[in-house]
């Protein structure tokens, strides 16, 4: 070889070797932050892990911020979960919008009900086949595949919070499989949930400016909800029956 | 004697048992139509919705089922505690609950959102669920009573009969108790939430299932020109009363004790005065038509010798236990649930308002469905096998019936 021959050939490698320290920087830089935000979410878990029960979601609703009037919760579930968003007595609701009215003093108080996800779920204990079950996360859910729609759950929820299919359902959402003839309920929007996104009800309240829905995991310290309910007093719905709610409410 | 009262091939009259059997095919016919029409369309054809969840047909599966249970009770007189008069009515009796768990068990599952998931409900088992206990409860009443019938009916396995007998009572009293648990442990409804269900279901459970007794045998005696012994009559008809009694009892103790409650007032209120159908059924169909007036039917004078009146008696109570049913299971769905104590509630799903109810055809057709399936049962039994009580009167102590 020449010694211009070598010249360049040498040239060129170092050319390579800068590019591929540069390429390797860059890429580096753009993959760390997917790598960290992976490693943090979700206390850890990948998308295809197991529930894990280190957490617990729950919510917190402010009543003093829900304003009369507005359903979008009730809208976004609606079109998030491919419900038909009617208010018949056969059509399921998951979320529904309730005005209440203190007899004695006369204070009115807005709020969106749905299920509790409770730690002592009435419906879990009922369900003759383990349908109604509740995930390491405190997700309450119903298993699809084994429900065989005796209802025996509707009539054991305290907050009527579970609809039954009355009737076929087309153009499903992939995401969130119904079945005729099952037991339904709010799930926390469990599939935006393991994706780290908040349920459609709590992105569509703040979505409006009202941020009056909460939502978060009660067993870290340092989440927004878990310091809500350290510094706020809170109630939970039929605390009587001791089901120890993930539902929080704020202000009644 | 026994040439005459039996019901089988060789002296039962061909024809009308053919007609019965296509009266019964015909009702059975009806409640499949219905149950594949709802499979089809889904329970939007129904009356039932979020609110009133249970319907029509748990009326009459929940009743039938109750009822089984009692039916036994003649036999257990018999074989547990070896009174000769029911020992001979333990083979109908044995039949009866059979029969009757297994129409009340398929109005169930006929109205089940996923029937044809019946199999998941045999192969997975939340033991905690009292659903489920009374899956395991009801499939071991039939292997038992059926295994109870066969010690019954084979010479060489009398002897087993007193055991069988026994385990069958037993049983029973927990099947019923597990049966009446379902609304026991419903925490949060106003109408349910009492550990009273259990013992009261089980008091029902004897009126029902005797009342169901003595319709069926009056039926059979009147099939075959049989006039049923006077001292007979007066002793099932003295058990009935003590039994409807007993029953009454047991509603005025847990209504009374609901009235102490002042958290319960307006459930009351809503039950027994204000809440239009289910006062009515309450004080009309449940205590009334079942209660004080077949009372007064059984010890009007005459009765003892009146085997139409007691016969009417009975009927009565299965009409009042279905009105009692109604009530307890409707009526407790159709008072809302008070998510907020102290406040007036409303919102797009039903919150706070009495919820209406209207069953449709297709939830009577279904209901009766079990009946049916009961009728058509003790029907082709009682045809084919000796389930006709004989009595063998120089064993029974005829004198102690006195009134």
């Amino acid at each position: 070889m020449s010694e211009q021959n070598k010249q360049v050939h040498e040239t060129a490698n170092n050319d390579r070797r800068d590019f591929l320290k540069v390429g390797a920087g860059v890429a580096g830089l753009a993959l760390a932050p997917g790598v960290l935000f992976y490693g943090i979410s979700a206390e850890g878990k990948a998308p295809d892990a197991p529930a894990s029960a280190k957490v617990r979601w729950g919510m917190l609703i402010d009543t003093s911020k829900c304003a009369d009037g507005c359903d979008s919760c009730a809208t976004a579930c609606a079109t998030e979960n491919g419900l038909s968003g009617q208010t018949g007595p056969q059509d399921s609701q998951w979320i529904r919008k309730m005005h209440i009215k203190n007899l004695q003093t006369g204070a009115e108080h807005n709020l969106p009900m749905l299920c509790q996800h409770c730690e002592n779920p009435p419906c879990v204990d009922v369900c003759p086949t383990g349908a109604s079950m509740k995930r390491a996360d405190g997700i309450v859910l119903v298993d699809r595949h084994i429900c065989i729609g005796c209802r025996y759950c509707m009539m054991a929820c305290p907050y009527k919070a579970r609809s039954f299919v009355h009737e076929p359902l087309t153009d499903q959402n992939p995401e969130v499989p119904r079945g005729q003839g099952c037991v339904e309920s709010c799930t926390f929007c469990v599939q935006r949930v393991d994706r780290d996104e908040t349920p459609a009800c709590v992105e569509a309240c703040s979505k409006d400016g009202h941020m009056a829905m909460m939502f978060g995991d009660l067993r870290d310290p340092n989440s927004d909800i878990a310091r809500a309910l350290q510094s706020y007093a809170t109630t939970e719905v039929r605390a009587d029956l001791g089901l120890n709610t993930g539902v929080r409410y704020q202000g009644i | 004697m026994a040439e005459n009262v039996c019901m089988n091939r060789s002296c039962a009259k061909s024809s009308e048992f053919w007609t019965l059997l296509v009266m019964g095919g015909l009702v059975l016919l009806g409640t499949l139509a219905a149950f594949f029409y709802i499979e089809h369309h889904g329970h939007i054809v129904t009356g039932m919705d979020n609110q009133v969840v249970w319907g029509l047909p748990h009326v009459f599966a929940i009743f039938l089922i109750v009822a089984a249970s009692g039916v036994l009770n003649v036999a257990s007189i018999g074989s547990v505690f070896g009174k000769k008069m029911y020992k001979a009515r333990a083979p109908l009796s044995g039949l009866l609950a059979i029969a009757m768990l297994a129409g009340g068990l398929g109005g169930v599952v006929l109205d089940l959102g996923r029937p044809d998931r019946l199999i998941v409900a045999m192969t997975h088992y939340n033991f905690k669920s009292i659903f489920a206990v009374n899956v395991l409860f009801y499939n071991g009443f039939f292997a038992i009573v059926g295994l109870y019938l066969i010690t019954l009916m084979t010479r060489n396995l009398k002897q087993y009969t007193h055991a069988v007998g026994l385990l069958a009572f037993l049983w029973r009293l927990a099947l019923t108790t597990a049966t009446g648990s379902i609304f026991g442990f419903l925490v949060a409804r106003a109408g349910y939430n009492s550990a009273l269900y259990a013992p009261m279901f089980i008091i029902y459970s004897f009126g029902y299932g005797l009342a169901a007794f003595i319709v069926v045998q009056s039926v059979m005696y009147k099939w075959n020109n049989i006039e049923i012994d006077e001292r007979i009559l007066c002793r099932l008809k003295n058990l009935l009363a003590v039994f409807i009694a007993a029953g009454l009892y047991f509603t005025a103790v847990l209504h009374l004790t609901n009235i102490y409650f002042a958290k319960q007032w307006d459930f009351e209120r809503f039950l027994l005065l204000e809440g239009g159908v289910y006062p009515l059924l309450f004080w009309g169909g449940q205590v009334f038509l079942g209660g004080v007036l077949p009372l007064l039917m059984i010890f009007s004078p005459g009765a003892r010798k009146s085997p139409p009146l007691v016969f009417l008696a009975a009927l009565l109570v299965l009409i009042g236990g279905h009105a009692q049913m109604y009530v307890t299971i409707i009526g407790g769905q159709a008072f809302p649930l008070n998510l907020f104590p102290g406040y007036a509630q409303s919102s797009s799903f039903f919150d706070g308002i009495v919820h209406a109810y209207t069953p449709s055809l297709w939830e009577i057709l279904l209901g009766v469905g079990g009946i049916a399936i009961a009728f058509l049962i003790t029907v082709i039994a009682v045809r084919v096998l000796k389930f006709m009580p004989e009595d063998d009167f120089k064993d029974i102590d005829l004198d102690a019936c006195k009134s």
